[in-house]
């Protein structure tokens, strides 16, 4: 009998693995991250079998490491998220990310009447909630929750 | 508080507060002092607010301060397209303190962080309009020679009357008991009375008028607005039970007042207009000492 074909994501010598992204935020995290605008090697897989997320998704960049406040932007979008920093292949620190207490030029004000919707003013939210993510905005001081959550 | 801008009565500290109405009081005594002579006020109304200009403006002439400003918005470059950003930071060049009226929300807090002047918010949409609050603390202090442990019973749309929700607000700073009165479709809002639950404070919520009100120190009466209602029905329903008739008032205590925003429109009948207790006029007056002082206070005049 013939062993079945096995294809991997493929390892990275330096650099960060994301892991136990929510399936349906990958594209999310990658704008937050600004992904989509650097050169470095990515390699990314999405709908993996997770028995805690139902299906993840995964990122593997190379030759990045992420400071804390830059990687917690994406709390919002992936709670759960898992950092594996790599080192000459070897795992060589894990890091979760955290709902930072402040969310600066990330999210959308929900609401339609906020001066954010109407001129060019970065948004600003103060985290009244974490587990279930709500965010006061610093302008109109209306909450934007985890469903009516847009990331610009 | 000298350089300072006051977007939201949770700018201030209960310190804060009690300063300007001290300071009201003394305007109160004497209201004509010439303050602010030489100085330039703008008063940027991008939407209409007669009454509450017509204060500041009141205020700004007793303190001997000039006025530049607009009282809408068809008559300022905003209806050749510029932007918020642009008339804060050129009116920003031709004044000591900007007081501003706009219809968006958060405005205020925006136009705070462009000006090097302070900007007082004059209301922003149906977020904030701490001046009308600081008047309401000044009137309820003065009819009740406190502010501490009141019972404050507020009447009408809970749901959208932003001055309720900065009076409620603030007045859980000083142990009070709170009633709502109003209609299933306008009743508080849950995040308000979660706050309530969090401060530890009582309140109570009716639907309608009874003799429940006897109990009060303060009833605070609000419009009820036809356009609030989605079904037109319900404002028929409930359109003549929040008006509060002379009558009612009969077994209400005697240091009971009874505060109102103003417009008035059918709410509260002409017939208390004569009662002792009615306060809404006199407090309307009472907010042009508190603007006197806020003005001072955050010039850094007084």
């Amino acid at each position: 009998m013939k062993e079945p074909k096995q294809l991997s994501v493929s390892a990275i010598q330096n650099g960060t693995v994301i892991d136990h992204i929510p399936a349906k935020n990958l594209f999310k995290v990658i704008q937050i991250l600004g992904l989509d605008h650097i050169e470095n090697q990515i390699t990314f897989g999405t709908n993996l079998e997770s028995k805690r997320l139902g299906r993840k998704a995964i990122i593997k960049i190379s030759g990045i490491f992420f400071e804390d406040e830059d990687i917690n932007r994406i709390a919002l979008v992936a709670p759960e998220a898992k950092l594996n920093i790599i080192r000459d292949y070897e795992v060589v620190e894990k890091r979760v990310v955290k709902v930072p207490d402040t969310i600066i030029g990330i999210a959308k004000c929900m609401n339609p009447k906020c001066i954010t919707n109407f001129e060019q003013v970065t948004t600003r939210f103060r985290v009244v909630s974490k587990k279930i993510v709500a965010l006061k905005c610093h302008y109109c001081e209306k909450i934007t929750n985890q469903e009516n959550l847009h990331i610009i | 508080m000298k350089n300072r801008s006051l977007v939201s009565i949770d700018d201030l500290t209960t310190n804060d507060i009690l300063k300007i109405l001290d300071l009201a009081v003394e305007f109160e005594k004497n209201p004509v002092q010439k303050l602010l002579e030489g100085r330039v006020i703008a008063t940027l109304f991008f939407e209409p607010s007669t009454r509450t200009r017509l204060s500041f403006e009141s205020a700004i002439n007793r303190l001997g301060g000039k006025i530049v400003g607009f009282s809408d918005a068809s008559s300022s470059s905003v209806s050749k397209g510029e932007t918020l950003y642009d008339t804060i930071r050129t009116v920003n060049n031709y004044c000591d303190l900007i007081v501003m009226r706009h219809p968006v929300e958060g405005s205020a807090r925006f136009a705070s962080e462009i000006a090097t002047v302070p900007v007082i918010n004059a209301g922003d949409g149906a977020n904030q309009h701490p001046t009308q609050t600081l008047l309401d603390l000044y009137s309820i202090r003065k009819t009740q020679g406190t502010l501490d442990n009141l019972n404050i019973f507020m009447v009408g749309d809970l749901k959208y009357g932003r001055t309720v929700h900065s009076l409620m607000m603030a007045m859980s700073r000083w142990n009070a008991t709170f009633n709502f009165i109003a209609p299933d479709e306008l009743k508080m809002p849950d995040e308000f009375k979660l706050y309530l639950d969090n401060m530890g404070l009582k309140y109570y919520e009716h639907t309608d008028f009874t003799d429940i009100i006897s109990r009060a120190d303060i009833i605070y009466m609000t419009r009820v607005q036809r356009e609030r209602f989605s079904d037109p029905i319900e404002y028929e329903k409930v359109k003549n039970v929040y008006v509060l008739k002379d009558k009612m008032l009969k077994n209400t205590k005697p240091n009971m007042r009874i505060l109102h925003p103003l417009p008035r429109v059918n709410e509260i009948h002409i017939d208390v207009d004569r009662n002792p207790k009615a306060y809404y006029f006199e407090q309307a007056l009472n907010g042009v000492y508190t603007r006197q002082a806020i003005l001072c206070s955050l010039l850094g005049i007084k």
